[in-house]
């Protein structure tokens, strides 16, 4: 073993000598390369092929499922990743453990093209938008069959009312649930204040019976096959919901929900910010950003895309929230250590019951 | 002298297995262990390990003790008929009984699991006979008795196997000096047939029960998020959380309670005979 810890020392110390060498022999010669860390099917993969044979940089494509499992990968640092693309509150935590670099905004020559309402967002994160470049947006809302509900659907009250008991899919995250009832009963969906959590917890505990599941990616397949009449989910999983199942209606209730945030952040690992900087401009150009978002379907902060769709398209709130949707809305943040461990208690007592 | 070298030379035919078992069960057991002993903020911490007995955590783990108790009942009650049976069998017909036993193996577990879903949801096939039958539709999708279903469909053929090589080896004529002698069949199964296919019944138990008690996939899939067993909070300890010294010390307390029960399934085995796993 110990013989082939000094052989994998040998090929590294030989292997930095080579860099350095051809570092001497001239940057031209250099392959320019970039290594990319991103949600799965995030990107239409065309777009990949695309930026290289523009400029010529590679890319190193790499994915990973969710925010937590892309920290515990970027932290481990097998990998070191030149370009990550996360979310809001993972963002913020990634930006205030000094894993970002500045990023040179007067480089991106399609920047104007993110709507001034997402830098806005970015706020909540990236109180100085010099961090990270809006990617997609949405908000979480009610999804629902239309032909099992009667009344009007636009309040949480419907998942707490006990009317459709049984019949009602809760999303299988801490976060996105404890929002649900927070939001419910008035209180911030970033609320560190012990007595708002326990008594949204209470009120989660009451409605436990009438739950059907807490499922997370099933939860939109649920209401689609007509075995659950509303879900919590995601705007862009009620967009494709909608192509499945036309009876299906997505809101975003009255008390205000979530607005979930991914951007794209340049870890301090990169060492050829132009290079990072060609790529978040590449994503900003419209025709780029439309063929994603034809890829993923969720909402772009693309105006140069929004731009030209269909008038069918602007009229559907999962896709283009309008802005009124978002006006109770807020952007999560990262919670103290403390918050998120009694979040993770109350959660586990409720799972419990 | 030669004989020894030999020997020797042949030791290192194990040597792909070693390196196996020390790189992916003895190093990841030995981090587990030290992430279990250590506080979140550094530092050692006896904590996590006693988490167990935290009265959320202990529900969870009287739980999955209930799941898997029940799992292993059933399946113990399913498989004495099933393999009876089998043994009447020629041995043409026993070869296809268990390839028939087998099949399911071969198509990968969350499917299976992902299937019992689809069968006992609300609008699944299940619902589909029954009120075709002009009866009331069932509500047995996200429930304990679904969990139960997944369990005792999936680990079924760990007890069918190791009983099956223990009652095959049971010779005939036994059985019919027991008949020569007037013994009811009640009277052979209780007295000849159950204490020689113990060694085979126990480790069905060992092969039953633990998996059960420490599984968390089809507690999530079939129990839609409501049911909660120890694997489910470790898991998310792990996942969600990001408190790995929690979710390492719950499994090292849960380690030991399984070699506890293991231990004493060994020690009543019978009259030396060993529990041969298959």
């Amino acid at each position: 073993m110990r013989k082939r810890k000094n052989a994998v020392l040998l090929a590294v110390v030989l292997g930095a000598a080579c860099v350095s060498l051809a570092g001497c022999g001239g940057k031209e010669k250099e392959k320019r390369e970039l290594t990319v860390f991103n949600y799965g099917e995030y990107m239409d993969p065309d777009m990949i092929d695309q930026f290289t044979e523009e400029t010529g940089i590679r890319i190193h494509y790499e994915e990973a499922l969710t925010p937590e499992e892309m920290y515990t990968k970027y932290k481990s640092g097998a990998i070191e990743y030149d370009l990550l693309c996360t979310s809001d509150y993972m963002l913020q935590k990634l930006i205030e453990e000094g894993e970002f670099q500045k990023i040179d905004m007067d480089q991106l020559e399609y920047k104007n093209n993110i709507g001034e309402r997402y830098w806005e967002f970015s706020k909540a994160f990236d109180p100085e938008n010099a961090y990270t470049v809006p990617y997609f947006w949405g908000t979480v809302g009610i999804l629902y069959d239309t032909t099992k509900t009667d009344g009007p659907v636009d309040s949480w009250d419907v998942l707490f009312n006990g009317k459709y008991a049984g019949e009602i899919v809760m999303q299988n995250s801490i976060r996105d649930t404890f929002m649900v009832a927070l939001k419910y009963l008035g209180y911030s969906l970033n609320s560190d204040s012990e007595a708002e959590l326990r008594e949204a917890q209470e009120l989660l505990l009451k409605q436990k019976p009438d739950v059907q599941a807490y499922l997370v990616d099933e939860a939109r397949d649920e209401v689609v096959a007509g075995n659950a009449t509303m879900a919590v989910v995601y705007s862009g999983e009620a967009y494709l919901g909608h192509q499945y199942n036309e009876n299906l209606a997505y809101v975003v209730p009255k008390e205000g929900s979530n607005v979930w945030l991914d951007s794209w952040g340049v870890t301090k690992y990169c060492d050829d910010l132009d290079a990072a900087q060609q790529f978040l401009d590449f994503l900003c150009r419209e025709d780029v950003a439309k063929k994603n978002f034809e890829y993923i379907y969720y909402s772009t902060p693309n105006e140069a895309v929004l731009a030209s769709l269909s008038e069918e398209e602007r009229a559907d709130e999962s896709l283009v929230p309008p802005d009124d949707a978002t006006e109770n809305c807020e952007v999560s943040v990262q919670m103290s250590q403390e918050t998120t461990d009694l979040m993770d208690t109350l959660w586990k007592e409720l799972k419990a019951d | 002298m030669i004989k020894r070298k030999n020997i020797n030379k042949r030791a290192w035919f194990s040597s792909p297995y070693i390196i196996w078992v020390v790189g992916f069960t003895v190093i990841p057991m030995l981090v587990i262990f030290r992430y279990a002993f250590t506080a979140r903020e550094g530092g050692f911490s006896i904590e996590n390990v006693l988490a167990l007995f935290d009265p959320i955590h202990f529900k969870a783990l009287l739980f999955s003790l209930k799941i898997a108790l029940g799992c292993t009942v059933i399946c113990i009650l399913l498989a004495y008929p099933m393999v009876l049976a089998m043994r009447r069998l020629n041995l043409g017909q026993r070869g296809f009984a268990l390839f028939i036993v087998i099949l399911p193996m071969w198509m990968n577990f969350i499917l299976r699991i992902l299937a019992w879903q689809m069968i006992l949801s609300p609008n699944g096939i299940l619902n589909f006979i029954v009120q075709k039958l002009g009866l009331q539709p069932l509500a047995i999708a996200n429930t304990g008795t679904a969990v139960m279903i997944g369990v005792v469909y999936d680990y079924l053929l760990y007890m069918i196997l190791p009983l099956f090589n223990a009652i095959a080896e049971i010779d005939e004529d036994i059985l019919e000096a027991a008949r020569d002698l007037g013994a009811e069949s009640l009277t052979i199964f209780f007295r000849i047939i159950l204490p020689l296919s113990l060694p085979g019944l126990l480790s069905g138990i060992v092969m039953v029960f633990v998996p059960s008690m420490t599984s968390f996939v089809i507690s999530d899939i079939l129990g839609g998020g409501k049911m909660q067993l120890i694997g489910n909070v470790i898991e998310q300890e792990f996942t969600k959380s990001a408190n790995w010294n929690l979710g390492s010390g719950l499994s090292v307390t849960l380690m030991i309670f399984v070699l506890i029960s293991m231990a004493f399934t060994m020690k009543n085995d019978v009259e030396g005979k060993k529990s041969a796993i298959w």
